[in-house]
């Protein structure tokens, strides 16, 4: 790569005013931000808080709604990933973008084989992907399936294949997530170089400490504004925590509620991973009633796998499930519910809703047998209990007959927990309830569940937000790796949870 | 947000609001329009003997379609409705033959109606065989129900040796009479065959939008995985509805071999993909979810109509077949606008 002289930190692409939505959620909303030659820009943030959206819109993978980007100082308007490519900016997604089927080397070519008189000159390309996985250090054979590499061979792949089209940008959303720590080392020995060559890197990680070694600006978004910006050398970990999670705004406390008898208990419970490890490792956790407790944890910690066990949609390899004093490891979903243990799954459009019916038909979707008389349902009693739910979780609709899509985030997540709520449950299991979801709704989600436990329900609630769990939850359990790491109650601070969960401090 | 939304919902109801009629009773309009058409052509058409012999005909397409909008509710298909409706068939003609035991050294000759209710049970027993493949052994209902497909149609041969039951009629001295009841009787002129259907129609219509399972069905169908943690018993859902299927298609297989009073393992042969251009006709979704039987039944009257029609004008039989096609395209075309445009995001 042989490049004209540059000017180190000058601005070659840069956001102005930058806004996305879609439909009445707002990811972006006028976002400024300006990228450097030759050095390394860390976008931090929470979950929701708009970082992949502006890296996508900077990528070309999707158009903003209003605003510009600046490349050069020209303004351009990118109509696809490939555009953008061609002009020398090039993303890393978070989600793995591979196909498993394919060899390391056609992946890596995707798209953009290389022609030979005779068809694609495989040769070439295999010569390309043997350099480059010299220089990334990994021992991976460029004809490998994908889907025969482990996860960090695979996130290996994907940065191979963003280096292999020579780009002035490289976008990398949390491109660690997967590695081991050696060959994190790599990859910013990978990154020094590329910016010593003039590239420039967008950084995107969980992992605050690590991108602190590696970053040059720091960016930090919140709810899809812009909050802070600074060099590195102005900034420490306290200042990225506290601009991340902002203070003006209030999920609520605690109730002052009177804890029951224990209402959900697991006993050394295991879920197996196909591949052989324990995604959730002997744990053990007692839920009293009226009692809110919140399960914090990265990606990956096992927080999902342990609320679909105890819901019916995950078998366990060992342990016990007790709801109320009676074991129900044998029980099925439906029989589960009956007996008052609900899911609110983390994924509602994949999960929680059916798109083809109405808002009414997805609140009762979970209660059909409270309102059949005899052989058919009953309109009336359907109506009673449709209209009931729109009024406790306060989902804001033209009615129970409007279309499931044309609500907002936050309303459909009410209308997800509405149903949930509607079976009567007696423990009610919400898996990132919060998730792309605006503040406002948060707030009232929050207060929702603060209702619940006054009146007598276990609530338990899992969050990858520290200020979402330093708000209703009587109880804060840290869960890393599928065991339990540490658990507080609510007088805990920040960088306490943020440190048992494995994320910042330790390292 | 529902300040924003609200205003914004009337307006653009009435702009559309023609367009989005005609879209969404598509079926309906073309069925006025195809009376219309061959009632000018031909006038023969318009009269009520016609109607009833082209309803008659329908029946059997209709008795299908139903069975076959169950599963495409579900999200999945039934390519062995035509099979299984032979299989019946000859499973009904076998029995009005008499069933030789050879160890007890009779010949036993059922009566029609013990014909009727094994001949269904057979139909049903496939048709879970279909459900089972695909709920617990995860086979895809495409493949699984092509195998079936072959497998009964392969059986009904076997039975027969490629021959055709002929005279079903029965004997009075055997006490078996009244098999072609089905096919040929009517009640206050109406063929018995429509009233089958027209029962059938009531019934699944009913299941669909008062019953619990017909909710559970839908919730399937749109989203399986949100049914299955809501509490809706998916798997039994899925068995349920291709048994149903199996049966309906039973049904079908007697009422056609009573109309013909004769069962060979060759009938119905295609029979499927015409029940699944009507379902797609009547407006339901391929992906699952959405459509109704009054859609379904408009649908087979479409097809049913429009190909009895071309014959009354003298058309050739090739011409029916590019007809049917096109109707066929022209109302997924039609399913893609109205789902691709309304039910996202606003």
């Amino acid at each position: 790569m042989s490049r004209a002289p540059f000017t180190k930190g000058e601005v070659v692409l840069a956001a102005r005013q930058v806004a996305k939505s879609y439909g009445n959620v707002h990811a972006l909303k006028g976002v400024n931000f300006d990228i450097h030659r030759g050095q390394v820009t860390t976008l931090f943030g929470e979950n929701g808080a708009g970082k992949s959206t502006l890296m996508k819109i900077l990528s070309g993978v999707i158009q903003p709604t209003t605003g510009e980007i600046v490349l050069d100082g020209q303004p351009v308007a990118f109509g696809s990933a490939n555009e953008a490519r061609d002009r020398g900016i090039s993303i890393i997604h978070q989600e793995l973008s591979l196909a498993p089927n394919l060899s390391v080397r056609d992946n890596i070519f995707m798209g953009r084989e290389i022609m030979g008189p005779t068809g694609v000159n495989f040769a070439e390309e295999e010569r390309q992907v043997r350099r480059l996985m010299e220089e990334l250090e990994e021992d991976i054979d460029p004809l490998t399936p994908v889907e025969e590499l482990r996860l960090g061979q695979q996130q290996i792949v994907e940065i191979a294949r963003a280096l292999s089209v020579d780009s002035r940008i490289l976008i990398m959303d949390e491109p660690t997530s997967a590695l081991s720590a050696s060959e994190v080392e790599v990859l910013f020995k990978v990154i020094r170089d590329l910016t010593a060559k003039g590239v420039s890197i967008v950084y995107i990680s969980h992992h605050l400490e690590e991108a602190l070694t590696i970053t040059d600006h720091a960016v930090v978004l919140r709810d899809g504004t812009m909050t802070a910006y600074a060099p590195r050398a102005e900034i420490d970990l306290e200042w990225i925590v506290r601009n991340m999670v902002g203070e003006n705004y209030d999920l609520g406390a605690p109730p002052a509620t009177t804890f029951g008898e224990v209402a959900l208990s697991v006993r050394n419970l295991s879920v197996p991973d196909p591949a052989g490890f324990d995604l959730v490792d002997k744990l053990s956790l007692d839920v009293r009633a009226g009692e809110i407790v919140c399960i914090y944890g990265l990606m990956g910690a096992g927080r999902t796998e342990l609320l679909e066990t105890c819901a019916g949609r995950l078998t366990a390899s060992g342990g016990e499930i007790v709801l109320e004093g009676r074991e129900i490891s044998h029980l099925s979903i439906a029989e589960r519910i009956s007996r008052g243990l609900a899911l609110v799954p983390e994924d509602r459009q994949r999960d929680g809703l059916v798109q083809t019916m109405s808002v009414g038909q997805n609140l009762s979707l979970a209660s059909i047998s409270s309102f059949t008389r005899g052989l058919f349902t009953s309109r009336r009693a359907e109506r009673q209990l449709i209209e009931h739910s729109i009024k406790t979780v306060t989902v804001k609709t033209a009615g129970g007959h409007a279309a499931i899509g044309s609500l907002s985030g936050g309303n459909q997540q009410k209308v997800v927990i509405g149903k949930m709520l509607a079976t009567n449950p007696r423990v009610i299991m919400l898996d990132e309830p919060s998730r792309g979801i605006d503040i406002g709704a948060k707030a009232e989600v929050f207060k929702l569940l603060a209702k619940g436990a006054e009146s007598g329900l276990a609530v338990i609630y899992t969050t990858s937000e520290v200020s979402e769990g330093l708000s209703i939850a009587h109880r804060i359990i840290v869960m890393h790796k599928g065991r339990i790491s540490a658990e507080f109650d609510s007088t805990v601070t920040k960088e306490k949870i943020m440190a048992a969960s494995g994320e910042s401090v330790a390292a | 947000m529902s300040a924003t939304t609200a205003p914004a919902h009337p307006a653009r109801k009435s702009n559309f609001s023609i367009g989005r009629i005609l879209l969404e009773g598509r079926a309906f309009f073309a069925l006025i329009a195809i009376i219309a058409v061959f009632s000018f052509l031909s006038p023969n058409y318009f009269t009520l003997s016609n109607f009833l012999i082209m309803s008659s005909q329908v029946a059997i397409y209709g008795i299908l379609s139903i069975g076959m909008l169950l599963v495409i509710l579900n999200g999945g298909i039934d390519l062995s409705v035509g099979s299984i409706l032979a299989l019946c068939g000859v499973v009904a003609g076998a029995m009005m033959q008499g069933v030789e035991l050879d160890w007890a050294g009779v010949i036993l000759y059922p009566p029609v109606w013990a014909v009727v209710v094994l001949t269904i049970a057979v139909g049903g027993a496939v048709g879970a065989l279909n459900g089972v493949l695909i709920s617990v052994f995860k086979v895809p209902p495409f493949v699984a129900t092509l195998g079936v497909m072959y497998v009964a149609r392969g059986v009904a041969l076997l039975m027969t040796n490629g021959l055709t039951y002929n005279n079903l009629r029965g004997a009075p001295e055997l006490g078996n009479t009244g098999f072609n009841w089905l096919g040929f009787n009517r009640i206050a002129g109406v063929p018995i065959s429509v009233i089958v259907l027209a029962t059938i129609a009531i019934l699944a219509g009913l299941m669909l939008s008062r019953s619990a399972f017909g909710r559970w069905l839908y919730a399937s169908g749109g989203n399986e995985r949100a049914a299955e943690l809501s509490g809706v018993p998916t798997r039994r859902v899925k068995i349920t509805v291709y048994t149903i299927s199996g049966a309906l298609a039973a049904i079908a297989g007697l009422v056609l071999s009573s109309q013909l009073t004769s069962a060979g393992p060759t009938a119905g042969t295609t029979y499927e993909l015409t029940a699944i251009a009507a379902v797609v006709i009547g407006g339901a979704a391929l992906t699952g979810g959405r459509g109704t039987v009054r859609g379904t039944m408009l649908g087979a009257f479409v097809i049913g109509f429009l190909s009895a029609g071309l014959v009354i004008i003298g058309v050739s039989s090739y011409w029916q077949t590019v007809f049917t096609g096109a109707v066929i395209v022209l109302a997924v075309l039609m399913n893609s606008i109205q789902y691709g445009r309304g039910g996202r995001k606003s």
